[in-house]
């Protein structure tokens, strides 16, 4: 197999772990505010913090990943993303870094108040939303190239229906994921209140989930006609992912198997993710960049593999140790249990 | 905004988000250590007072790693943001342990979880001490890493440079760097050391407002020990460092000294100001910055004059270099005081003013990693990669970055209002006579439960 290959394979584990376990967090931050508003906190917030607390600084290591490794496996996309990407990043990374002090300092630092509340639901809006934008920016026809460098469109980009349709996309996708994964944990909280209420919002947002990512396959065809067949020619994948969603459905709608539920959820977003990324194979972003022309030398590629596969040996068992004291520990998942420092 | 101006504010913003990150980071890589040295004396010595040093730090540490985290993403980013060129040339040299950074904070992260919330968790208390071991690994490791970067951008080594592309990359190489075994050393040692006297200056602001009890006498005397012997290290690391200047960056040793003429036996100039190209008010100490450089009164040093004048950093390093040293040696010399003092049964360290100089040894301390690493960072101008990419060409050409420098002047205004804010509401609400009281009197509840 190709290193280039390899490496964008990396990449994509890691941007799947992020999407999963960002879009669990922003949601929870987003249900939490909005049954603020709602007067009904009492049911979730206790459920939502009790899973938040240990892992959110983990969250964030994800994306710290994907994009130190995309420049070490792919150099060129600094030079291509870096320079277009400065005012959407930026703000996606002033929105993340008072997300996530905030956080931490309402948590452990007692500063608790509505406000802060709201905010961070707000942000885990906006966030998925700012980021959103690489990947509309990867089809192609919102860069060009000047004789200073790459220049973003901002216009063209803001008027694209495409755009917008993947921002609604992403927003769709993180409540939907972020409550059937809640829903999940709250059964195994025993918290029967915020099981019924988030299986609810699990359901209300399966369909608009769904259909806003059946909606970006329409949406290519008149932006990117060559990746549209390409995505066309992987339809079985996508029909499998949509087989798997119904799956989801059906278990939630009938009150049964939310692990399964949410298991199923995981391979639908994994198949999806991978059929996209096949389709877009070889671009990084269209038509100017693809994996091979902006590939690192052979001898930095190997050593990143290796490190790659050597840090794995150690975080896989960490993990492992995370998952098993906190979300898989039945004494501190009901809330038995508070050995917080 | 026209190129020139975009290097400007890029330059602004990382200097910014650097000289913001910092003081978190060296907190962040430090105190894991320290707590972790008072729990393991909790332990050993049976004494409750260092097991609540240990989680009382633990919780004010929190709070500042989260804002270490955020804005160690935003420098991460901000790299490619604001100087695609130079990653793109430099990630195909330097990437590896960029990369490996992150496992290290990976690795601190999960692990700093589990500790956080396992802490009466384990019968047997050694077993939850085992788990800080990773935390303060990672965290350290993270701080190697991330230097060697740093390192490799002053000293590149391990690739050829053919008609402007690199070839031949042999990544371990570049790791390890002729300036990388000086500064990571350098690095880690002041973290451990201002961290110490960070959490010194706080015991002895207690003991200055009132409050006798010897939990903070032991707080003020296990710190001030680490912090002495951490400061012994930081210079003797720092003579290294001239020594590595000397040989590699002989312009950054040069500017930062204000050593114009390549001389044999040349002096040390301390302070003083510069004044239409003559220095002026300085101390000379004679011979001293041969030694420095190598290790011998009468070797030669090479001065600015073999230089040409675009490749000279600015001048103004000088007053850098002055006030980390300075400080640096008024650190050992305060510690030292301070524990013959202890020792000597000396009555002026009970003193009021001399608990204040404790009290301005956290924030001093401060100043000198801030001064080091203003040093480093200008002193190696007008290069980015020394000898192979100018600063000026490395940046982006967006026109954007003066707004996005507001918008993070902003943010770290708000994190670090906020932070303050919250250490400061934390420990006042909770003092710790309160919080010994509680103890207590939850164990005795615990043992009138099992007697039921």
């Amino acid at each position: 197999m190709d290193l280039e290959i390899i490496g964008i394979t990396v990449l994509g584990v890691f941007l799947f772990g992020y999407i999963i376990v960002a879009s669990i967090d922003f949601g929870a931050g987003f249900f939490n505010a909005y049954s603020a508003l709602t007067g009904r906190q009492h049911i979730l917030t206790k459920v939502i913090q009790r899973y938040l607390s240990p892992v959110w600084e983990v969250t964030n290591v994800f994306l710290v990943f994907f994009f130190v490794g995309i420049v070490g496996f792919f150099p060129k996309t600094a030079y291509y993303y870096g320079s277009t990407l400065l005012v959407p990043a930026s703000i996606a990374i002033i929105l993340l870094a008072i997300r996530g002090a905030y956080y931490a300092f309402t948590i452990y630092g007692g500063l608790k108040h509505r406000r802060y509340t709201l905010l961070y639901g707000l942000t885990g809006l906006f966030i998925p939303a700012s980021l959103s934008i690489v990947l509309t920016i990867s089809e192609g026809g919102f860069v060009q190239l000047e004789r200073s460098g790459p220049v973003l469109d901002y216009w063209s980009l803001f008027t694209s229906p495409l755009s917008w349709s993947i921002v609604v996309l992403s927003l769709t996708s993180v409540l939907y994921i972020s409550a059937v994964f809640l829903t999940w944990y709250s059964q195994k909280a025993k918290d029967w209140g915020a099981v019924k209420l988030l299986r609810r919002y699990a359901l209300g947002w399966s369909l608009p989930a769904i259909i806003t990512a059946a909606g970006i396959i329409v949406e290519m065809r008149t932006h990117n006609p060559e990746h549209y067949s390409r995505l066309l020619e992987l339809w079985w994948m996508f029909g499998l992912s949509v087989l798997l969603f119904a799956g989801t459905v059906y278990l939630l709608w009938k009150r049964i198997a939310y692990g399964l539920a949410f298991a199923l959820l995981t391979g639908q977003f994994a198949l999806a993710f991978l059929a996209y990324g096949i389709s877009h194979y070889p671009y990084l972003m269209y038509p100017h960049l693809t994996i091979y022309d902006s590939f690192t030398n052979e001898a930095m590629a190997t050593a990143l593999v290796i490190a790659f596969i050597a840090g794995l040996g150690l975080l896989l068992p960490s993990l492992y140790l995370l998952l098993r004291l906190f979300l898989f520990n039945k004494e501190y998942v009901q809330g038995n249990r508070d050995d917080h420092v | 905004m026209g190129n020139e101006e975009a290097v400007f504010f890029s330059r602004v913003l990382t200097e910014l988000t650097l000289s913001f990150h910092i003081i978190y980071a060296t907190i962040g890589v430090g105190v894991p250590l320290m707590i972790m040295i008072a729990q393991w004396v909790g332990i050993k010595k049976q004494d409750e007072h260092y097991t609540l040093l240990a989680r009382r730090w633990t919780r004010g540490y929190v709070i500042t790693v989260a804002v270490g985290v955020v804005t160690g993403t935003a420098i991460g980013l901000q790299l490619s943001l604001l100087w695609p060129n130079f990653m793109e040339l430099a990630g195909n040299v330097i990437a590896l342990p960029l990369f490996m950074e992150t496992f290290a904070f990976f690795f601190e992260a999960i692990f700093l979880g589990i500790y956080l919330y396992t802490w009466d968790r384990f019968k047997n208390q050694k077993r939850h001490l085992m788990l800080l071991i990773p935390v303060a690994l990672g965290a350290s490791f993270s701080a190697i890493f991330i230097t060697i970067v740093n390192a490799f951008m002053n000293a590149p080594q391990g690739f050829d440079l053919v008609k402007g592309q690199l070839v031949n990359v042999r990544p371990i190489i570049a790791m390890f760097n002729p300036a990388m075994p000086t500064k990571v050393a350098h690095v880690l040692v002041t973290a451990y050391m201002t961290s110490a006297f960070v959490l010194a200056s706080i015991g002895a602001y207690r003991l200055l407002k009132g409050s006798s009890h010897t939990y903070h006498k032991k707080a003020l005397f296990l710190t001030m020990k680490l912090g002495f012997v951490f400061s012994i290290a930081a210079a003797i690391i720092g003579d290294f460092s001239g020594k590595y200047l000397a040989e590699y960056q002989p312009e950054k040793l040069a500017a930062a000294e204000w050593h114009f003429e390549t001389e044999e036996g040349a002096p040390l100039m301390l302070y003083g100001v510069l004044a239409d190209d003559e220095v002026k008010y300085a101390i000379k100490i004679p011979y001293a910055l041969s030694f420095l450089a190598h290790s011998s009164l009468y070797s030669s040093v090479i001065g600015l004059d073999q230089f040409a004048e675009e490749d000279i950093p600015p001048l103004y390093i000088h007053y850098l270099f002055d006030v980390m040293v300075t400080i640096g040696m008024w650190m050992v010399g305060l510690s030292v005081s301070y524990l013959a003092g202890m020792w000597l049964r000396w009555r002026f360290i009970s003193s009021k003013w001399f608990r204040w100089l404790l009290v301005l040894a956290g924030p001093l301390s401060i100043i000198a990693i801030e001064a080091g690493w203003w040093l480093a960072e200008v002193g190696r101008q007008p290069w980015i990669l020394r000898g192979i990419m100018r600063t000026s060409t490395a940046a982006t050409t967006s026109g954007q970055v003066d707004t996005m420098l507001w918008l993070f002047c902003g943010l770290y205004l708000i994190l670090g209002i906020g932070s303050m804010l919250v250490l400061w509401r934390m420990f006042r609400r909770n003092p710790v006579e309160q919080e010994i009281a509680d103890r207590r009197a939850e164990k005795a509840g615990d043992i009138k439960w099992t007697l039921k």
